[in-house]
């Protein structure tokens, strides 16, 4: 057993540095890796580029790096909820990058994969299509995407082990495994810890060996960005 | 006329036994509650679930079940969760049978525009882009006019695109109508509206052949 555990965040974030790329796992606030997202507060590091679906609210998740002017670029498909990500967009302090979000999940898959680039059909004749390259198969039109290039990948599972195994619950599953092993470091947050066999191997959604580092997460405050109910009748 | 309920009610028509339908935000949203209880239909959330159920009772939210509205949910017996692309490959595989969404303006050759105002704040397209490009069984819920009156059923799109010439069919406050090369048939009228009417709020070539029924809902 290769063992990827590391004993905390400080440690799982050793070589974070300014000007780079990461990608955060999550789909709103759902499975967003709030402890690897609170220490990159606490470290102060700027200039950084973060691919991640949404960013965040104005006082949670991403939300966070932007107040503190932390993020220089963002790559994602939907980020509205945000006051202060508005602010900085429309006075150009913040560059943005709209992707389709199935663009955005595949180019992380592709990296993960090795693939250098695929076709999709997503946004051919609209503005995202604009100056790449686009080809015809059997009679529909489709758009070369290159496949993401990043430092670090930030991810949060539900369950893992100490081989760097992971399990994810529900939606919170989203985006984290197409991230895991398409940076050059893969950083793995869990909500439970276990050692290697506690978990089944039939049941691992994303092999260890797509994960460099794993630790166990704390304080998880999985905020609910849209509390809907119904009554009991 | 219909209200947003009458739309997706007439939508919910459109939904047949076996299918899995991908739901848009919005009047999309509604068509579950008005799918016909003695057939079997799977819908999926692009955030990764297929086999959604209703809004969970209070105090059973699960902050890691949500929909893409960012709604906490619950899932119905034979539910599955799986991550992103995956979920985009079922959605561009064309897995799934049926997608419904919103517009702010579809033209009479299929084009759609539904994800940025420019000159307004431009929220992105999460998954619209993907869903319009890769589905064959499209279906638009929205008004005929917007608040100022003006028809959003038009020659070209002005708005920035979101796809091109892959709108099937669309409900309207007004009318049912199909998108051919010739523009939109009139397939059917909403209650209580003339196809004068239909007509006066369509910039687009509106096609009418023959008698156009009311609609039933």
């Amino acid at each position: 057993m290769i063992k990827k555990t590391v004993s905390n965040v400080e440690e799982a974030l050793r070589g974070v540095a300014n000007g780079m790329t990461f990608m955060l796992g999550g789909f709103g606030l759902c499975g967003i890796p709030e402890n690897a997202i609170a220490e990159l507060v606490k470290l102060g590091i700027r200039d950084i580029t973060c691919i991640s679906n949404n960013a965040g609210v104005d006082d949670f998740g991403l939300g966070l790096l932007l107040q503190n002017k932390q993020i220089k670029k963002m790559v994602s498909s939907y980020v509205g909820e945000n006051d202060e990500f508005e602010r900085q967009m429309l006075s150009g302090e913040l560059e943005v990058e709209l992707t389709p979000q199935g663009t955005l999940a595949e180019k992380c898959r592709a990296a993960q994969a090795g693939f250098p680039a695929f076709y999709t059909p997503a946004g051919y004749g609209t503005e995202v299509a604009e100056g790449k390259e686009t080809r015809e198969f059997e009679g529909k039109m489709y758009v070369l995407e290159p496949a993401f290039k990043a430092d670090f990948s930030f991810v949060k599972a539900w369950k893992g082990d100490e081989a760097g195994n992971l399990i994810f619950k529900g939606t919170a599953r989203n985006f984290n495994p197409c991230m895991c092993g398409a940076a050059k470091i893969t950083v793995a947050e869990v909500e439970e810890l276990l050692p290697a066999g506690s978990l089944d191997p039939n049941e691992i959604h994303i092999p260890g060996i797509f994960v460099q580092r794993i630790f166990q997460g704390e304080h998880y405050e999985k905020r609910i960005e849209q509390r809907t109910v119904r009554t009991k009748v | 006329m219909l209200d947003k309920n009458g739309i997706a009610q007439r939508i919910a028509k459109e939904v047949k036994d076996g299918y899995y339908v991908n739901l848009g935000i919005g009047i999309p949203t509604l068509v579950a509650n008005f799918v016909r209880e003695d057939i079997s239909v799977e819908f999926q959330s692009e955030n990764g679930v297929l086999g959604m159920g209703p809004f969970p009772f209070e105090g059973e939210e699960d902050a890691d079940i949500i929909n893409a509205g960012k709604q906490t949910i619950t899932t119905l017996p034979g539910a599955s969760f799986f991550d992103s692309a995956l979920s985009f490959g079922m959605i561009r595989g064309q897995h799934v049978d049926l997608t419904i969404l919103g517009a702010m303006e579809v033209a009479e050759n299929g084009d759609i525009a539904n994800w940025k105002i420019p000159g307004k704040m431009v929220k992105g397209m999460g998954g619209a882009m993907d869903l319009v490009a890769s589905a064959e069984n499209i279906i638009v819920a929205m008004m005929h006019s917007n608040k100022a009156g003006q028809s959003k059923l038009l020659k070209r799109c002005t708005l920035p695109l979101t796809g091109v010439g892959c709108v099937k069919k669309i409900v309207t406050n007004l009318a049912v109508m199909e998108v051919t090369p010739d523009g939109f048939k009139l397939l059917e009228r909403a209650p209580g509206i003339s196809t004068e009417e239909i007509e006066k709020a369509t910039e687009g070539n509106l096609v009418i052949e023959g008698n156009i029924p009311e609609m039933v809902l």
